[in-house]
């Protein structure tokens, strides 16, 4: 691991993959409820970093951090989340010819995968779902729409997402869902946080 | 008939430019790419909040250059800080950054910004709109919180908790005339060229009419990336500079994205960042850069 100052209260820790910086996360968390890591405002995680920022001593912490013996991720006990997905998005022939399968089979593919958060950002409660096989990564759109609706279900890049609420974006939209991902009245928020296993369950065609 | 005394309420006469509800927002909720948000001038967020009496956490109002008018319902206790404008009570002259009475039915005009550009109007008891994720602030990024004031919109205030302090005038930072902002390289200081700390403390730049409370924008001169491509998304943080496409740098201020794919040159620190809300477009802007740990 890197360990980069980022001002004078955070720290931006560096990773080699994404499954590291997946292990370092679930780490601080178990170190922040056992209570054994100095205060924090927040412990933000993205593609290959985790930000700590708030520390009132970030050179302590930055010093001790490569000392850590962090454990291999392991999804947690608890079930993944089950997201029921209408696979009829706009975009899922460009996608499944990407991949140079037939549509059913694309389909097959994503429905089929196990993914966990990796982390948010973007909106409120936005996730990046990792869990596709690298060659599965899909470009953006060359043109972003300037309208995706709420609950379209996206790929990017090696990612999958779900957008919580209409808004312009440059995914591949492949399917819609009605599940609320992100209810800012509602205690969890966010359905999916960083860690969270998800699951897309093909229904059919609103009848 | 309504008890005008527990009628505890304004209503908006003039919304200004724009007028939003800001208390210090919502921290600690990045990691489900909610924005911390908050006033922008946390200091005369919190010395308004003081001066009526109320707890720090307390919601004010937060006006952009134009400023905005209120009636309230009820007699209650005002102030207003950090933008200098005039401020008038049923159009006779009141104080500036002292708190005063405005009995019901009167009209509050804080008029446009003389100096800086973002004033602060604390009422006693606070701004009452219901909290969102524990925070009543309009976050303009992702939507959250009131919406910007407007017209005839009608403001519940909460219960005074302390009586307002006694009203002398509270010295205040002046807006500055060049704006200095420290600067921590890092972490992706690699990402341009190494002239890029010179150009930052001696390119003249300025503040840009673009910047919001996203981001201070900068006019100047462009830096030059050492590399190509975008880094993966990364964590961001507020005073964060970012180094977009077009070479000129962002300073990332309460409403930022918590996450980008940019390189971020350097961090201003969050005491700097109270002058930098309030640097109109044009100010000139310099950027003082340290090298952590040297």
């Amino acid at each position: 691991m890197n360990v980069l100052p980022f001002g004078e209260r955070a720290l931006l820790v560096e990773l080699p993959t994404g499954a590291h910086t997946r292990a370092l996360h679930a780490e601080l968390l178990r170190r922040r409820a056992a209570g054994t890591l100095p205060p924090v405002t927040d412990i933000v995680p993205a593609a290959r970093t985790v930000l700590l920022d708030g520390l009132a001593d970030p050179q302590a912490l930055a010093r001790a951090l490569p000392t850590w013996d962090v454990p291999p991720f392991t999804p947690g006990a608890s079930g993944a989340v089950e997201i029921p997905v209408r696979y009829d998005g706009p975009d899922l022939a460009d996608v499944a010819a990407l991949w140079g399968v037939p549509p059913a089979e694309a389909v097959h593919l994503h429905a089929t995968t196990e993914f966990t958060v990796a982390f948010c950002g973007f909106a409120p409660g936005f996730a990046y779902l990792t869990g596709l096989p690298e060659d599965r990564a899909v470009p953006r759109r060359a043109t972003p729409r300037t309208a995706v609706p709420a609950g379209s279900v996206a790929l990017a890049g090696p990612y999958t997402g779900v957008y919580p609420g209409a808004s312009p974006g440059g995914w591949q939209l492949i399917g819609t869902t009605d599940t609320v991902l992100w209810d800012p009245d509602r205690d969890p928020a966010a359905l999916l946080t960083p860690g969270t296993r998800v699951r897309f369950t093909p229904v059919g065609p609103a009848a | 008939m309504t008890d005008r005394t527990t009628d505890r309420a304004c209503t908006v006469v003039r919304p200004g430019a724009l007028t939003t509800v800001q208390d210090l927002g919502r921290p600690g909720l990045a990691h489900l790419g909610v924005p911390r948000s908050g006033a922008l001038d946390t200091p005369a967020h919190l010395l308004a909040n003081r001066l009526v009496g109320n707890p720090p956490d307390a919601a004010t109002l937060e006006t952009t250059l134009t400023g905005c008018a209120l009636r309230a319902h009820a007699p209650l206790t005002a102030v207003i800080t950090g933008a200098h404008c005039p401020v008038t009570l049923d159009g006779r002259p009141a104080p500036w950054g002292a708190p005063f009475t405005v009995p019901a039915g009167a009209v509050l005009d804080a008029g446009p910004a003389l100096r800086g550009v973002r004033a602060y109007v604390a009422l006693s008891g606070g701004i009452a709109r219901p909290p969102v994720l524990g925070s009543r602030s309009t976050d303009l990024l992702s939507g959250l919180g009131p919406a910007p004031l407007a017209p005839g919109d009608v403001l519940p205030l909460g219960a005074p908790t302390a009586p307002p302090a006694p009203a002398d005038a509270v010295p205040q930072p002046a807006p500055p005339a060049e704006l200095v902002l420290p600067l921590h390289l890092g972490p992706r200081d690699d990402w341009l060229t190494p002239d890029a700390p010179h150009t930052l403390a001696t390119g003249h730049y300025r503040v840009s009419a673009d910047s919001n409370r996203v981001g201070l924008r900068t006019q100047g001169p462009a830096l030059t990336r050492a590399r190509d491509g975008e880094l993966p998304s990364e964590p961001m943080v507020t005073g964060a500079v970012q180094v977009p496409p077009d070479g000129l740098p962002v300073v990332f201020l309460a409403d930022h994205p918590t996450t980008g794919g940019y390189p971020v040159v350097g961090v201003v620190p969050e005491r700097a960042l109270a002058a930098a809300a309030q640097a109109t477009p044009g100010t000139p802007l310099r950027f003082v850069p340290t090298h952590p740990g040297r």
